[in-house]
């Protein structure tokens, strides 16, 4: 690893304080993904902020028609949390099968949503459910959150606080592992919220996570797996490397969203 | 800077490099070679200990984040002079050929079994998806698992 300093914050105003010290410096939560990243000399940020201990980060709470998960609450708690998985059993199923374990005990929900790898599960939870992402500044809707390939709305030092997903009438999750990372190779999250119905992908955009549109209107008319037949995204949208071509992904992603369709019917 | 955790019953405290790894720690700095390194991607589960009664990966976590927290390596399972029910399983059930993944194995054993109601062998498998072994074949590890389940449950 590249040398930094390490601190140790208590309270959100005491990292935004310790943020503001240096222009280089990053925030540490789990660490699930940025300490393998700094092993490998990926990234050599000058300060570590660790906000992996502030208690006020840690909770679930239901809030009206809302569950909201505080940033820094590792996996494990949110996948077993008694009132999620009564309000949105598929979101805490999601979260039950993140990575193994050890690595659910240890990452947060803020760091894999700051993170938005392509290939994460919470992304498509966010935007099929249209969660609101909370900061310490404002708050961002998930359809303006992901911008990109590990690409979010959040500016320099923006500290994510909580976030807050709509319980919804119905919704389900599919997701084909990588057999040997355990991320996502496609994920298929639908939901009927009321805002609509709204179905994310994971693990296959080219732009890392996205809707499914055609998916949508199919369902809003016909809530069923047969309506799906079909429907496929375009190829040009899609990754495509060594895990699976394009035309492979294009495939998973209908036999999942039919899949998490039949587990509500 | 200086770090302050219990380590296997014992406070400990000492000068480190803000980058050591907890794993590295351990090992390095306190010579609990217990405790193994057997990937640099945080897949493998070797690393595997107990912070504040969780498995964690001790190679994807630094020691700073440790501090003030209690920490138990294979090397403090043991009670009284004896194995721990997991450990003995291991040895009855041939659990482990080259030993490498033994380690980080029991760790996540414990925590499976002190952690989850009604264990059955599927709960085994799914929770083992941390832990890489390329000599045994799991089976016996999930039977020496079981078997200490039962054991420990009385
Ligand atoms: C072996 C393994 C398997 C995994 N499998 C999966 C999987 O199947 N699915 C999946 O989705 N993920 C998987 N992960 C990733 C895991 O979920 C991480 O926990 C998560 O991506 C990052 O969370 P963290 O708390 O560890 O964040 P960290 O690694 O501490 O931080 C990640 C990034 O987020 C930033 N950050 C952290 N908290 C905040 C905040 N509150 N506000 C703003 N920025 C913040 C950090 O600065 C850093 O840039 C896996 C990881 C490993 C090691
Ligand atoms: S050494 Fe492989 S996961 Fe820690
Ligand atoms: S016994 Fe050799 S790796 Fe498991």
């Amino acid at each position: 690893m590249y040398p930094f300093t390490y601190h140790k914050a208590s309270s959100i105003e005491q990292a935004q304080a310790l943020l503001d010290v240096s222009n280089d410096s990053k925030l540490l939560a789990g660490g699930q993904t940025l300490i393998p990243t700094l092993k490998q000399h990926l990234a050599s940020p000058g300060t570590l902020v660790d906000i992996g201990k502030i208690e006020s980060l840690r909770f679930i709470r239901v809030e009206k028609a809302n569950v909201v998960i505080g940033a820094a609450t590792p996996h494990a708690q949110v996948a077993n949390d008694k009132n999620l998985v009564q309000k949105i059993p598929a979101l805490a199923s999601l979260v039950g099968k993140i990575g193994d374990p050890h690595v659910r005990n240890v990452g947060t929900i803020g760091g894999s949503v700051a993170n938005n790898d392509p290939a994460a599960d919470y992304p498509a939870a966010c935007l099929a459910l249209g969660a609101t992402i909370r900061t310490d500044k404002r708050s961002i809707s998930a359809d303006d959150f992901f911008t990109g390939l590990f690409e979010t709305a959040l500016v320099e030092q923006e500290i994510i606080v909580e976030v807050a997903f709509p319980v919804p009438a119905l919704a389900a999750y599919e997701k084909f592992p990588n057999p040997a990372s355990r991320y996502a190779l496609v994920g298929v999250f639908v939901a009927q919220v009321e805002a609509g119905v709204r179905v994310a992908v994971t693990g296959a955009g080219a732009n890392g996570v996205f809707r499914m549109t055609e998916m949508e209107s199919a369902l809003v008319n016909d809530w069923s797996a047969d309506a799906l037949e079909g429907i496929l995204p375009s190829v040009d949208s899609l990754l495509s490397d060594l895990h699976g071509a394009a035309d492979y992904r294009a495939h998973l992603i209908n036999v999942m969203a039919k899949r998490a369709i039949a587990q509500t019917c | 800077m200086k770090v302050s955790m219990r380590i296997n019953g014992e406070q400990v405290s000492a000068d480190i490099d803000e980058t050591q790894l907890l794993a590295h720690f351990l090992r390095d700095n306190l010579n609990l070679t217990g405790t193994h390194i057997g990937c640099d991607t945080s897949q493998c589960g070797a690393c595997v200990v107990h912070l504040n009664g969780r498995a964690v990966k001790s190679c994807t976590m630094l020691a700073a984040q440790a501090d003030g927290a209690d920490v138990t390596t294979i090397e403090g399972v043991q009670q009284n002079d004896e194995l721990h029910p997991v450990q003995k399983a291991f040895r009855q059930h041939h659990a482990l050929q080259c030993g490498f993944c033994t380690p980080g194995m029991i760790m996540a054993a414990i925590d499976i079994i002190e952690n989850t109601d009604d264990l059955d062998e599927h709960d085994v498998r799914e929770q083992l998806e941390g832990n890489i072994c390329r000599c045994t074949g799991y089976q016996n590890i999930i039977a020496a698992i079981l078997s200490a389940a039962k054991e420990m449950r009385g």
